[in-house]
């Protein structure tokens, strides 16, 4: 394997950056490198216009809700058709948190006022009052073969709820998930996947960000089968997070802090 | 002091003994047991100063902003009720207040000096009625605890709506969301900040990007002298850098500390700090607008700062068994990062240790270590001898200094603390040192172990 080549655009580096979101990037690129893959990063941030089906791989982290009102306008007046399109072309894309429920269909304030999204991914988002924040584990489909367990930390008030045209990333095993109610964490559609998992999500999820890196190979490539890479301590700390949210949960749900 | 009260100084001060004689040092369990009987009690105690409190909040800082105080407070030949470092919720504070109260319910202190908990502003404002309040800066720190920055905005803001209209309030002008208060307090607000276009950051920092909060645009920045703070302005509605009050002119900085240049409202203050780096100078400059807004006499400042001494950074220094050892709490990337910098001084080999819990007071998401410059660290890699990983997350620490690319041979897990000192200690040999760099509640954890080998100073005698 070799002269592979990964494009990949971090959106809004310098506003979309909470939470340790950037550790996405790094595991991305870093387990490229050792796959043998050359990656090429390109920070596009607000009032740039690029055409988003010239990369591979688009990455989007969360921010906070002022940052957030800034993107809103700018995804929509200057970004907002060429990424639907690249998503339409099979573009892999990881959208975090706020850029998660931006990438949806609508976003309903407190006040009941809808704000518009980008509608790639057919979900919606409902202000709430509780902030559900904690250790989350989750089991996903999306894996050819088998279905794997997903770990981060989510941290929203917001409660998003899925449309027909997009599936679930995981079903919660331990957390709250998309809403808190129906069970679901993030959404997959075509090759995007918006989720609330920080954590940050890539790196202790290996398998979650070598399937991106897989789809970001397809276009250009085809279907590539990755070289395996040792991931001892990628998943020792996957296992020890998966043991510290059912401890903590455990306290949530006894009251003690 | 009313029976309530004084039953309750009596328990806590009971509680504070037996905790020392069973070797335990924990500083906040007596404000505990004595809120528990009289929840009036910090504020039956906090009005026994005869010059008030004063207030000390933001999110870096704090506790060395409000050590340069206490330092000056006490040249100036005052008493001091001063809550230790970590020690900054309503029960640390409370505590604080116990120790000194004697058990007639008196208080022999001139002056309460409080370091405060973000999220604890309000509580403690309406509990101290406080009749200054400094605001150090507002950088991203333990979200998960707050949400966002906004609240913290909000919290600082309760609190600062409480002061009196005779008091003051003393905020850094430098950070915007700071000097973005200033239309909430009642008291008079003192502004600090630097004006040495020498002390300008060279480094293209990751500078977290700032939004007006009048109207939105994103601010631009004629300089940055640390991560966000600097001379800025919006371009959407003319919001701007106050004018200071107190202001850094000219600094000669050394490598173990600074020559100051401060014009003050009552004319020039020279004065020497022996910490190093630009947040010092913050810290300092804190100080300084503080103690003078108090009434105290240039001359004085300048000799309590001068008094003010600490290990390098915040690290303390220990010796155990032949070794030596640094330990440095770590909680939040600027902090790790000034850390890692430290550490990375010197020619010698280093051995480092990182204990990383993710329990309430460390913050519950450690997120925040993917925005730690480790591949500082990973590059300098041929001058550390190995990494120990420790403490509840001692995984994802070691995840994150892998894909930092730190070589994974020199990379060891040990979620046991006490045994992960020992590895440590083993490993780093006769005569070798030791960095240990814990958060919160796995120093506490760390110190436990070494108290219990009998090394070291017990801590709440700091
Ligand atoms: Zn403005």
């Amino acid at each position: 394997m070799s002269d592979l080549k990964i494009s990949v655009c971090h959106l809004y580096p310098d506003l979309m950056n909470l939470y340790g979101d950037r550790g996405n990037i790094i595991a991305f690129t870093r387990r490229c490198q050792w796959h043998g893959i050359e990656t090429k990063i390109q920070s596009v941030t607000l009032n740039q216009v690029v055409d988003f089906a010239e990369f591979d791989f688009i990455f989007m982290g969360g921010g906070q809700d002022r940052e957030q009102q800034a993107i809103c306008y700018d995804f929509q007046q200057v970004k907002g058709t060429s990424l639907a399109e690249a998503v339409e072309a099979g573009v892999a894309l990881l959208g975090i948190c706020g850029a998660y429920q931006l990438l949806g269909r609508y976003y309903k304030t407190g006040e009941g006022e809808e704000l518009p999204g980008l509608q790639i991914l057919d979900v919606w988002t409902e202000a709430g009052d509780r902030r559900m924040i904690g250790n989350i584990v989750e089991e996903s489909d999306l894996f050819p073969g088998r279905a794997k367990t997903l770990v981060g930390f989510e941290n929203h008030s917001g409660r998003t709820f899925l449309g027909p045209k997009v599936r679930p990333l995981g079903r919660v095993l331990v957390g709250y998930g998309n809403n808190g109610e129906d069970g679901t964490e993030g959404a997959a559609y075509r090759h995007a996947i918006g989720t609330y998992l920080h954590g940050s999500a890539l790196p202790k999820n290996p398998w979650l960000t070598d399937l991106l890196i897989a789809w970001s190979l397809e276009r250009r490539y085809g279907a590539v089968t990755l070289s395996e890479l040792d991931d001892e301590i990628e998943e020792r700390a996957h296992q020890a997070a998966q043991r510290r949210a059912q401890e903590t949960w455990g306290k949530i749900k006894a009251g003690v802090k | 002091m009313d029976l309530q009260g004084l039953v309750a100084i009596w328990v806590g001060k009971v509680t504070i003994l037996a905790s020392r004689l069973l070797g335990k040092g924990g500083s906040t369990f007596p404000g505990r047991v004595a809120r528990r009987i009289d929840p009036d009690l910090l504020r039956k105690l906090a009005h026994l100063p005869k010059q008030g409190n004063v207030m000390v909040s933001g999110t870096n800082g704090k506790t060395t902003t409000a050590r340069m105080i206490s330092s000056i407070l006490e040249a100036a030949g005052l008493k001091v009720v001063h809550n230790r470092a970590g020690a900054n919720l309503l029960v640390g504070i409370t505590a604080a207040f116990l120790a000194k109260a004697s058990w007639w319910g008196s208080l022999e202190a001139d002056l309460g000096l409080v370091e405060v908990d973000e999220a604890t502003v309000p509580a403690a404002a309406r509990e101290l009625a406080p009749r200054l309040a400094v605001v150090t800066n507002f950088f991203r720190d333990q979200l998960d605890r707050y949400g966002e920055l906004e609240h913290t905005f909000s919290f600082i803001r309760e609190g600062l709506e409480l002061l009196p209209a005779e008091g003051n309030a003393i905020l850094n002008a430098d950070d915007p969301l700071v000097a973005s208060l200033v239309e909430f307090s009642p008291a008079q607000v003192t502004f600090y900040g630097l004006e040495d276009a020498s002390l300008a950051s060279q480094e293209e920092e990751t500078r977290d990007v700032r939004f007006c909060r009048h109207c939105g645009e994103r601010l631009d920045y004629g300089q940055t002298y640390y991560a966000h703070l600097g001379w800025y302005r919006c371009p959407g509605c003319g919001f701007r850098r106050p004018d200071l009050d107190y202001a850094v002119r000219q600094t000669i900085r050394g490598s173990r500390g600074s020559r100051l240049e401060i014009l003050t409202p009552r004319g020039e203050l020279e004065a020497e700090i022996s910490v190093p780096g630009v947040y010092n100078i913050y810290n300092a400059l804190a100080a300084v607008a503080t103690t003078m807004s108090l009434g105290i006499s240039r001359e004085v400042v300048a000799k309590g700062l001068q008094a003010f001494v600490t290990s390098f950074g915040r690290m303390e220094h220990l010796l155990i068994r032949n070794r030596e050892v640094f330990l440095a709490l770590v909680k939040n990337p600027t902090g790790f990062n000034a850390v890692i910098k430290t550490l990375l001084e010197g020619e010698e080999r280093k051995n480092v240790l990182i204990a990383i819990n993710d329990k309430y007071a460390d913050g519950t998401d450690i997120s925040w270590l993917w925005d730690v410059d480790f591949e500082r660290l990973a590059t300098a890699e041929e001058r550390v001898n190995f990494i120990l990983t420790s403490g509840i997350r001692a995984e994802d620490m070691a995840v994150r200094l892998k894909y930092a690319g730190f070589p994974v041979e020199k990379l060891a897990m040990q979620n046991d603390l006490g045994s992960a000192l020992e590895e440590g200690l083993t490993r780093a040999g006769e005569g070798g040192t030791l960095y240990i760099l814990p958060t919160y509640t796995a120093l506490l954890e760390i110190r436990e172990v070494i108290n219990k080998l009998g090394y070291g100073r017990r801590f709440w005698q700091e």
